[in-house]
């Protein structure tokens, strides 16, 4: 009998598992800093945040967390009198080079935010607008796309059979789970949650918790969240933040068992912040 | 008032409660020893009795834990804190239980004199003590210095443990008509080669709360 034996460091390639260790690199951020004014918000960043994983971002009030999530779409550029300095790669390129088009960045990189902002429309029209204006008309394709994005926010079957009354009949924790739709439709690469969870109730934010387990296997999620205990359920990578700079980060698990930072110990311990 | 005061005084509360459980245990030891020295039938007795004391402290412990971590969710150093309150004490439980053992040892060997003199039980029993005293000292400073000195003294209470059974055998050879005092004290001597054993799992848990990692320090 012909037996082949298959060599341990062969046995991931034969499980088809060749390369789940060998993640990509979604942004890297390079000596980034931010200024609100003279007021210097994020200081000499540098993080790598790999694909299909996801990150999170904690850290007291005023750290700078969510300014760091909206510059990585560049929202932050709404804000009057902000300046910055160093890079961001967002799949190898700088997003402050000259000429690249923030428009294109944010069809990538779609944002859900605190609270759920869905438009005074109808549920349907709300997750079929982005690829609407995307130039998508052919209604067979716009149906598919509501449905596929609508499943995938883990929300279809509790609005399948209401998609034309107005999405603001939802419950709160709907409206979020119709908001991460309405961002799948234009088929994103990365998503970015800023505190998505904190305006819903514990079931609501439950459901959304296992929505972003379910999504991060086809995109790159970045979160901010203030609840800790939801970083540790739910992310790979944990970046805490303190005054503007990055004091630690690397997988949640050591981050939430053993830190190496006093600083990190002590905020996620509670004993400040 | 500041930042999880309360938890704190809980964390502190759970602490006291161990230590106290500790010390329980360090003392039926000692009832346990002088019983046996003195065939003291009557304190063998009291310690069987007592140790129902040690298992309520046991039962209060492990559910004033699950109760923090319910009430608290600790992460980090808090969550290792509880964690490690529960394995130290399954380990005191342990300890509290050979005392009883050995009284029961005692009972059995009744007023028959000794086949020969407990030195070395007794040389046993003050070290595996000074042991368990250093690891609560150890785990109420969260020392590991401290901790690592009681788990080295393992080996001390070993080769006592090695050498006494050597002997007994010998003397069961010579007086094979006290075969049974002779298993008695044999099972003495296990008892507290076990309960030395203990503590060196006990000086691991503290090493496992101060650094985040598991230790072996029974090589």
């Amino acid at each position: 009998m012909n037996t082949t034996i298959v060599k341990p460091e062969n046995l991931a390639a034969v499980n088809g598992m060749g390369n789940q260790d060998a993640k990509g690199i979604v942004y890297r951020t390079k000596e980034l800093n931010l200024w609100y004014g003279d007021n210097h918000a994020l200081k000499n960043i540098n993080l790598d945040i790999n694909e299909n994983e996801v990150t999170a971002i904690i850290g007291p009030s005023g750290c700078g967390k969510s300014t760091y999530i909206k510059t990585l779409n560049r929202m932050i550029e709404l804000v009057p009198d902000v300046k910055t300095s160093g890079e961001i790669e967002y799949r190898g390129r700088n997003i402050f080079q000259k000429g690249y088009g923030v428009e294109e960045l944010r069809t990538k990189v779609g944002m859900v935010f605190q609270k759920p902002n869905p438009f005074p429309k109808s549920i349907y029209e709300n997750v079929a607008y982005g690829p609407k204006i995307h130039g998508i008309k052919d209604k067979k394709i716009l149906n598919q796309i509501v449905e596929k994005s609508l499943k995938g926010a883990a929300i279809w079957d509790e609005v399948k059979d209401r998609l034309h009354e107005n999405a603001y009949g939802l419950s709160g924790g709907q409206q979020q789970r119709l908001c991460i739709a309405r961002c799948l439709a234009i088929e994103p690469d990365v998503i970015l949650m800023d505190e998505p969870t904190s305006a819903l109730d514990p079931i609501s934010t439950l459901k959304v918790e296992e929505l972003v387990q379910e999504l991060k296997k086809e995109y790159s999620i970045i979160i901010v969240t203030h609840n800790m205990q939801q970083a540790a359920r739910i992310s790979d990578k944990t970046a805490f933040f303190l005054n503007g700079e990055v004091i630690e980060y690397t997988e949640t698990d050591k981050i939430f068992s053993n830190p190496t930072d006093k600083r990190t110990e002590d905020y996620i311990t509670g004993r400040f912040g | 008032m500041a930042v999880r005061e309360k938890f704190d005084e809980e964390l502190m509360e759970l602490r006291g409660k161990l230590l106290e459980l500790g010390h329980f245990a360090e003392a039926a030891l000692s009832k346990a020893i002088d019983a046996l020295e003195n065939h003291d039938i009557d304190l063998a007795l009291k310690i069987m009795d007592d140790d129902t004391e040690a298992d309520i402290l046991y039962e209060e412990i492990n559910d004033f834990a699950i109760l923090l971590i319910a009430k608290q969710q600790p992460v980090a150093i808090d969550l290792r804190r509880i964690i490690v309150a529960i394995k130290i004490a399954t380990d005191i439980e342990r300890i509290a239980d050979f005392a009883v053992n050995i009284a029961k040892s005692t009972i059995r060997i009744g007023a028959q004199e000794h086949v020969k003199p407990i030195v070395h039980i007794k040389q046993m029993h003050a070290i595996t003590l000074e042991m368990l005293n250093l690891s609560l000292e150890a785990f109420n400073e969260e020392d590991i210095m401290k901790a690592k000195k009681a788990a080295e003294m393992d080996d001390q209470v070993d080769d006592l443990y090695g050498q006494t059974i050597l002997d007994l055998l010998q003397i069961s050879r010579e007086k094979p008509e006290h075969l049974s005092q002779i298993t008695q004290l044999s099972f003495t001597c296990r008892y507290l080669e076990r309960a030395a054993d203990h503590v060196t799992n006990i000086s691991e848990h503290i090493f496992y709360l101060v650094k985040g990692k598991q230790f072996d320090l029974n090589t």
